[in-house]
C-alpha cells in the first residue's frame, strides 16, 4: 500500500520545478561534506599519522619555543646551540644527540634561481644510517650521500619530476647552492614525507658553512637508547635544560616532543578539521530542511484543489498525510543521493589527486555500503521531520474549502 | 453494474441550512431545503449563482457540514459522523464530477482513475483492470497514458467521468459539468449522465443551462437557499 503513495511520490517529484530543486542545495552541502569526510577519514588520518609514524618511535624532537610576537631577535630567547648539544648528549638514556637544520638557501641550476629547501645529512656512519632508514630515504636514482661526500648533494623526487629550473635534475649534473658548486649524486624515492619530496640534502659541514650557522641550530634530534623510556627521557631532558638555562617550569624557551606527543597534535590537526567540516555539514543540513519544510508549504497552498479533490474521492486525511510526508521524504532522499554522488565524487578526485601528487595509495579512496545507505536513509527521515508541518497542515484542510482552491 | 432497485430514497435532506460568515454579516447560503431523491432519479439543480446550489450540493457529498438539519444517504446520517467515516462515505457511495474537471495533473489517464480505488486499498492489478474498463467504454482506450494536459476538455471530463465511477457509487454529484465544454462536448457528457441514470445510478447536476438540464428527470430550481418550485 505505502509503495503506492511512493509511486504518487516519485510522479510529483518528477515535475517539479527548479525553484524546489535549488532549495535543497543545502542538503547536497550536507550530506556530500559527510560523505566525502567519512569516505577520506580513514585515508587522511593514515596520511597524517604516516608522516609522524614513518620517523619512528625511538625519536625527541627538541624545538626553539615560539618567539611569540614582535620581530626575531625582540625576544630574550637563546636559540638551541651547540652548548645544549652537549648537554643533551650527557643524560642518561639518550643514545646520540643531532643537530637539524632546515633552511631555505638559493639555488642555481640551468641559469634559473629558486629558493629550496635545505637539510643537513650527519657525517657519522651510524648517526647518517640511523636517520636515513628512521626517515625512510631511500635513492630512487644514484645514490645516498655517505661520510666524506663533502661537495656532493641528494635531491628530493620533487627536482627529478618537475620542471623546477626548467628542465629536469639529473645524477651527474652540477648545481650551484648559495653560490657553491655541487654535484648531485642522487635523486630520492618519493617519500610520504611531502617535506623530503622538495628538499636538498647536504652534507652537515657543508650546510654549516654555506649557512654560516655558527653555534646555532633550528632542531635537535634525540635517539633514545630504549624507546620504551622515551618519555622518561622526554622528561630528563626538560628538566636538565631548564636548569642549565636557570628557567623554571612553564617558562621554557624550548620544548621537547615525544612520538606520542606529535601523533597528539597531528590527531588534533585531524579532529579540528573533522569539526568544521561535521559544522559544516550540520548546518547546510538545517538549511536544506528548512528548504524543504518551504518547498512543501508552497506546494500545499498550490494543490489546495488537488487536495480537496483528493478528499471528494475518498481521502483520508490519513492518506493526504501521507501522500505529501511521502513527498517531502522523497524530496530529501533525492538530495540525499545527489549528496552522495557529489560527496563519493569529491573524495575520489582528493584520493586520485594526493596519490599522484605525492605517490601511491597515500589517501585511499573508499565508499563503503553502509554510508551510501546511512546517508540516503538519513536524507529521506530529515525530508519527513522537515516536512511533517506542512504535510498535517495539508491534511487538515477542509475539502468544501480547499476545492474552491 | 447491477440494475438497482429504483424508487427508495437514497439522499434525504431535513431542514438543511448552511451559514456562513461573512465580516459581520451572516451568509444564508442554504436556508432550509427538504427534499428526497429516489434511487435512480436524474435530478436538476438550477439556479442564479449565490442560489446556494454548490453549497447544497457539497453538503449532499459529505464535503461540507450542514449548520442545522439532517442529511440522510441511503439511510444514514451523515451529519454526525466523524471526517474519516465522511471520506470512506465519500469514496465508496460517491462520485463527483467538477465543473473544472480535477484531474490530478500528474497522473496520466488511468492513473487519475485508480486513484479512488487505491484510497480504497484495492489491489494493483484489480485497479488497473478496472480502471482500463471504465476508460474503454467510454472510448478513452487510445488516451490511457497521456496526462490530463495532453487530452482536450472533452476528454477529460470522460476521464473524470470514469474516476467517478471507479468505486461503483450509488450517486453521481456532477457539479457544472458542461460549464468548461463547448456545447457538442457538453451534450456528450449529458447523454452518458442520462444513459447512468438508466443503469440505476442517482444522478445529481447542477447546472445554470437549461437545455442540459432538460435531460433531468426532475428540476429544483434555488433561489436564496430555497427551493422555490417544486
Amino acid at each position: 500500500m505505502l509503495l503506492d503513495f511512493f509511486r504518487l511520490g516519485l510522479n510529483n517529484l518528477k515535475r517539479r520545478k527548479l525553484r524546489a530543486w535549488l532549495t535543497m542545495i543545502g542538503i547536497f552541502i550536507g550530506i556530500a561534506a559527510v560523505v566525502s569526510l567519512i569516505s577520506l577519514g580513514q585515508g587522511l588520518e593514515n596520511a597524517i599519522t604516516g608522516q609522524f609514524a614513518s620517523m619512528g618511535t625511538d625519536i625527541l624532537t627538541i624545538q626553539n619555543a615560539e618567539t611569540g610576537f614582535g620581530p626575531p631577535g625582540s625576544t630574550a630567547i637563546t636559540k638551541l646551540n651547540e652548548h645544549d648539544l652537549k648537554v643533551i648528549e650527557g643524560i642518561s638514556g639518550v643514545e646520540f644527540a643531532l643537530p637539524r637544520y632546515i633552511r631555505t638557501a638559493r639555488a642555481e641550476f640551468n641559469r634559473v634561481v629558486e629558493f629550496s629547501t635545505i637539510t643537513n645529512v650527519p657525517e657519522n656512519q651510524v648517526e647518517m644510517e640511523w636517520l636515513y632508514s628512521s626517515g625512510g630515504l631511500k635513492a630512487g636514482q644514484g645514490r645516498l650521500l655517505k661520510p666524506g661526500d663533502n661537495g656532493k648533494i641528494v635531491v628530493g623526487k620533487n627536482f627529478g619530476a618537475d620542471d623546477v629550473f626548467g628542465k629536469p635534475i639529473v645524477v651527474g649534473k652540477k648545481i650551484l647552492v648559495e653560490g657553491k658548486e655541487f654535484e648531485i649524486v642522487g635523486i630520492l624515492k618519493t617519500s610520504s614525507n611531502f617535506f623530503l619530496n622538495s628538499a636538498i640534502l647536504m652534507m652537515e659541514g657543508d650546510l654549516k658553512d654555506i649557512m654560516e650557522t655558527g653555534e646555532e641550530m633550528d632542531l635537535i634530534v634525540v635517539k633514545v637508547d630504549n624507546p620504551d623510556d622515551s618519555e622518561a627521557v622526554a622528561e630528563r631532558i626538560r628538566k636538565t635544560l631548564r636548569n642549565d638555562r636557570n628557567k623554571k617550569m612553564g617558562e621554557e624557551d624550548f620544548s621537547v616532543q615525544t612520538p606520542l606527543d606529535t601523533l597528539k597534535t597531528a590527531n588534533t590537526i585531524l579532529i579540528a578539521i573533522q569539526i568544521v567540516v561535521v559544522g559544516i555539514a550540520a548546518i547546510s543540513l538545517v538549511v536544506g530542511g528548512i528548504g524543504i519544510a518551504n518547498t512543501m508549504y508552497t506546494s500545499v497552498l498550490e494543490r489546495r484543489q488537488e487536495i480537496g479533490t483528493m478528499k471528494a474521492i475518498g481521502a483520508k486525511n490519513s492518506d493526504i498525510l501521507t501522500v505529501f510526508l511521502v513527498e517531502s521524504g522523497l524530496l530529501g532522499l533525492a538530495g540525499g543521493i545527489i549528496g552522495v554522488v557529489i560527496g563519493g565524487g569529491i573524495s575520489y578526485t582528493v584520493s586520485f589527486v594526493a596519490n599522484i601528487a605525492f605517490g601511491s595509495e597515500i589517501i585511499a579512496f573508499n565508499l563503503p555500503f553502509y554510508l551510501v545507505a546511512f546517508a540516503i536513509a538519513f536524507s529521506f527521515s530529515l525530508g519527513v521531520v522537515f516536512g511533517a508541518i506542512p504535510s498535517y497542515q495539508a491534511s487538515r484542510l477542509k475539502p468544501a474549502e480547499a476545492l474552491r482552491g | 453494474m447491477a440494475e438497482r432497485k429504483k424508487g427508495s430514497a437514497v439522499i434525504e435532506l431535513k431542514d438543511v441550512h448552511k451559514y456562513y460568515r461573512l465580516g459581520d454579516s451572516v451568509v444564508k447560503a442554504v436556508d432550509g431545503i427538504d427534499v428526497k431523491i429516489n434511487r435512480g432519479d436524474f435530478v436538476a439543480i438550477v439556479g442564479p449563482s449565490g442560489s446556494g446550489k454548490s453549497t447544497a450540493m457539497n453538503m449532499v457529498g459529505a464535503l461540507d457540514i450542514a449548520t442545522k438539519g439532517d442529511i440522510f444517504l441511503d439511510g444514514v446520517n451523515i451529519e454526525h459522523l466523524p471526517e474519516s467515516v465522511l471520506a470512506q462515505i465519500r469514496g465508496r457511495k460517491i462520485g463527483f464530477i467538477f465543473q473544472t474537471f480535477n484531474l490530478v495533473p500528474t497522473l496520466t489517464a488511468l492513473e487519475n482513475v485508480m486513484l479512488p480505488m487505491m484510497f480504497q486499498r484495492i489491489s494493483l492489478k484489480e485497479r488497473q483492470a478496472r480502471a482500463t474498463q471504465l476508460l474503454e467504454e467510454i472510448g478513452m482506450r487510445p488516451r490511457l497514458n497521456h496526462l490530463p494536459k495532453e487530452l482536450s476538455g472533452g476528454e477529460r471530463q470522460r476521464v473524470a467521468i470514469a474516476r467517478a465511477l471507479a468505486n461503483d457509487p450509488e450517486v453521481i454529484l456532477a457539479d457544472e459539468p458542461t460549464g468548461n465544454l463547448d456545447s457538442k462536448r457538453g451534450e456528450e457528457v449529458v447523454e452518458m449522465l442520462k444513459k447512468l441514470s438508466k443503469q440505476g445510478k442517482t444522478i445529481i447536476m447542477v447546472t445554470h443551462d437549461m437545455e442540459k438540464a432538460k435531460y433531468a428527470d426532475k428540476i429544483y430550481r434555488l433561489k436564496d437557499g430555497k427551493i422555490v418550485n417544486r
